[in-house]
């Protein structure tokens, strides 16, 4: 079957020639009409929009967002924070970077009608340290934004206030982990809070409820309350409402992003017709569907199952290249969506050497309040990286099994499992290439193999 | 501390920003780190005095985050992606060819003071990898022949200030 065509809805100006990030060009193509019209419904109603149109978040865990909005506390009389995540970190992952830096004043507006919808009277755009240009953009956006009374006090006339600021990090993945994300921006170490009891959407920022939702979900948000709850349904599959952007990267012919209809592409039509297909004279050899921490597949495998069709149950058959890109179908094989960013290597990688590169990101980015994750992560670095430039040995993959084992679900945040699935599922899914290491190793690498760690 | 009257005037406008001032520690080491170069020692109690706050919690927060550096740097500042997509088109590579350039080794300053080369961690846009962050500016699909054409760039501005 061919693959879908792309519907953009969050990237459709995204390379247009012609289209720049500012105000007037925004206002051209309709820019802010969605919200002049929100700022006069009751907030519940747009609330109710998000709800009704079953949107999933966008920045890697897919929780629904209007379920999100509803936990938050609204009866404690404290303020109610929103902080754009935008620490777009997971290795793999490069979408908000074009929403920020080539349509910034889309993000500006799904954020004010979020924060309308909330009443939210302050929120923060926590945005990468390492995307300056993106920071002057914003800032350059919000004070265009506030001159236009889009953003600011009383806006649009009708009493309501709210303002933007714009906060940068400082190089630090945990902060993309939304409690680690608050204490950074509480001018804290980023160091993620235990939950329970503190929930954002009740003991959030400064103690007060607080929502935290990824760039792209807020994009969203605005398509939702302009076209209604409903009418979003109608995009995606049910339970994966609306569209995804992947983000494709390594050994593909067309690397970048895509934006497809959720649930309506398969990985093989992703990778072999959007992309390209492999390069030159080489195959497909693993792929990790949503951002570094996702379990990887490895081709050729086979996924059996039966699941959920409308109604009924229905038997699957699936190798990599069926299954459908969509939150539940690689939560089924076992892997996740995660974020989007989908990463591909070929048969010139070797598998210990990917682990042993991955393995060094999660050890250098583990905040270290955990002993499980900070050693943990730690020693699956030390032993990859020596199997690869020290002594490897047999029982290697043993021993990074037993370590990794003993990382998730005893640690403070989800780094614990994103950290240890990599290695469990390398090891699972290329036993064989770990225990035949030490032989391997002695033996060329391909000419066009690259230096991994 | 020396800094310069627009870091002064930028520092009190972003503690504003915030219902408690210690929410301005990033923003204030990121203001000091642009117009100094690193976070000078003195920099810390300055900072804390500010924010009203302890020392210890702005040490703890420049030690915390990776961008935040307590020595000076070369002129320039050459952060190559290290993380799996990038390494997968030769991320190494293009590390070891700004070294040879440069005549340096990542984390050091080269022996003219002109750059310092760091591999860093995932920049986010890994679908041009290699990618290859030069002070504010990233450039994508850095592959040999742009390696040499950056650096040839950095030698040529070095060049003219050292001529005017």
């Amino acid at each position: 079957m061919p693959a879908p065509a792309q519907r953009r809805i969050i990237f459709q100006h995204i390379d247009e020639p012609g289209y720049t990030n500012d105000l007037a060009c925004y206002q051209r193509h309709g820019g802010y009409e969605v919200l002049k019209k929100a700022v006069t419904r009751k907030p519940e109603e747009l609330i109710d929009e998000v709800k009704k149109s079953g949107l999933r978040g966008r920045g890697g865990a897919g929780f629904p967002c209007g379920v999100k909005w509803g936990l938050v506390d609204r009866k404690s009389g404290k303020p109610i924070y929103l902080i754009v995540n935008a620490d777009e970190s997971e290795p793999g992952t490069f979408k908000d970077r074009y929403i920020m830096h080539q349509d910034p004043h889309q993000l500006i507006e799904g954020t004010m009608i979020s924060c309308f919808a909330n009443n939210v009277k302050q929120a923060y755009i926590y945005i990468r340290g390492e995307m300056p240009h993106g920071a002057r953009i914003l800032e350059k956006a919000i004070a265009e934004a506030r001159a236009a009374n889009f953003v600011g006090p009383n806006i649009l006339g009708t009493g309501y206030s709210c303002e933007i600021f714009i906060h940068r990090g400082a190089g630090a993945y945990i902060c993309g982990e939304e409690t680690g994300l608050i204490e950074s921006l509480e001018g804290k170490r980023a160091n993620p809070r235990i939950k329970p009891p503190y929930f954002p959407a009740v003991l959030g920022l400064y103690q007060c409820p607080t929502i935290v939702n990824n760039v792209e979900t807020l994009c969203h948000v605005k398509y939702i309350v302009e076209h209604g709850g409903e009418a979003y349904t109608k995009i995606g599959t049910p339970g994966n409402t609306g569209t995804r952007i992947f983000c494709v990267s390594g050994h593909v012919q067309r690397p970048g992003y895509y934006e497809f209809e959720a649930g309506k592409i398969t990985m093989g039509q992703l990778l072999n017709e959007v992309c390209g297909g492999p390069l030159p004279g080489r195959t497909f050899k693993a792929v990790i569907p949503g951002g570094s921490s996702a379990k990887v597949m490895r081709f050729g495998e086979r996924y059996k199952g039966k699941r959920k069709l409308g109604a009924d149950l229905v038997d699957y058959d699936w190798g990599v290249e069926d299954v459908p890109m969509d939150f539940d179908c690689l939560a089924m094989v076992g892997t996740m969506g995660g974020s989007g960013g989908v990463i591909v290597m070929d048969d010139t990688v070797n598998m210990v050497e990917a682990l042993a590169n991955i393995n060094a990101f999660y050890s250098h980015e583990s905040c270290g309040q955990c002993t499980p994750c900070r050693e943990g992560a730690l020693w699956m670095k030390k032993i990859t990286t020596r199997m690869v430039h020290g002594l490897a040995r047999n029982e290697d993959a043993a021993l990074l099994k037993s370590v990794a084992d003993q990382i998730p679900g005893r640690t403070i945040c989800a780094f614990g499992e994103a950290c240890s699935w990599p290695t469990q599922s390398f090891i699972a899914k290329f036993g064989d290439e770990f225990k035949g290491y030490p032989e391997a190793k002695k033996a060329a690498k391909p000419a066009n193999a690259n230096e991994l760690v | 501390m020396n800094l310069k009257p627009a870091t002064l005037s930028s520092i009190d406008e972003v503690i504003t920003h915030y219902p408690s001032k210690r929410s301005a520690t990033l923003p204030l080491l990121h203001l000091i780190q642009e117009d100094i170069g690193h976070i000078p020692e003195e920099a810390i109690p300055w900072i804390a005095g500010k924010l009203e706050i302890q020392p210890i919690n702005v040490y703890e927060v420049v030690s915390f985050y990776p961008m935040f550096r307590r020595q000076p740097i070369g002129r320039r500042h050459i952060k190559v992606c290290r993380t799996l997509s990038c390494a997968l088109m030769g991320g190494y590579k293009t590390c070891a060819a700004f070294e040879q350039e440069f005549n340096t080794h990542r984390g050091e300053v080269s022996p003219d003071g002109e750059v310092t080369i760091d591999f860093v961690e995932c920049l986010a846009s890994c679908g041009t990898a290699p990618v290859v962050l030069i002070d504010d500016d990233l450039h994508e699909k850095v592959d040999a022949t742009k390696v040499k054409q950056l650096s040839e760039q950095i030698k040529k501005e070095k060049a003219e200030r050292l001529k005017s």
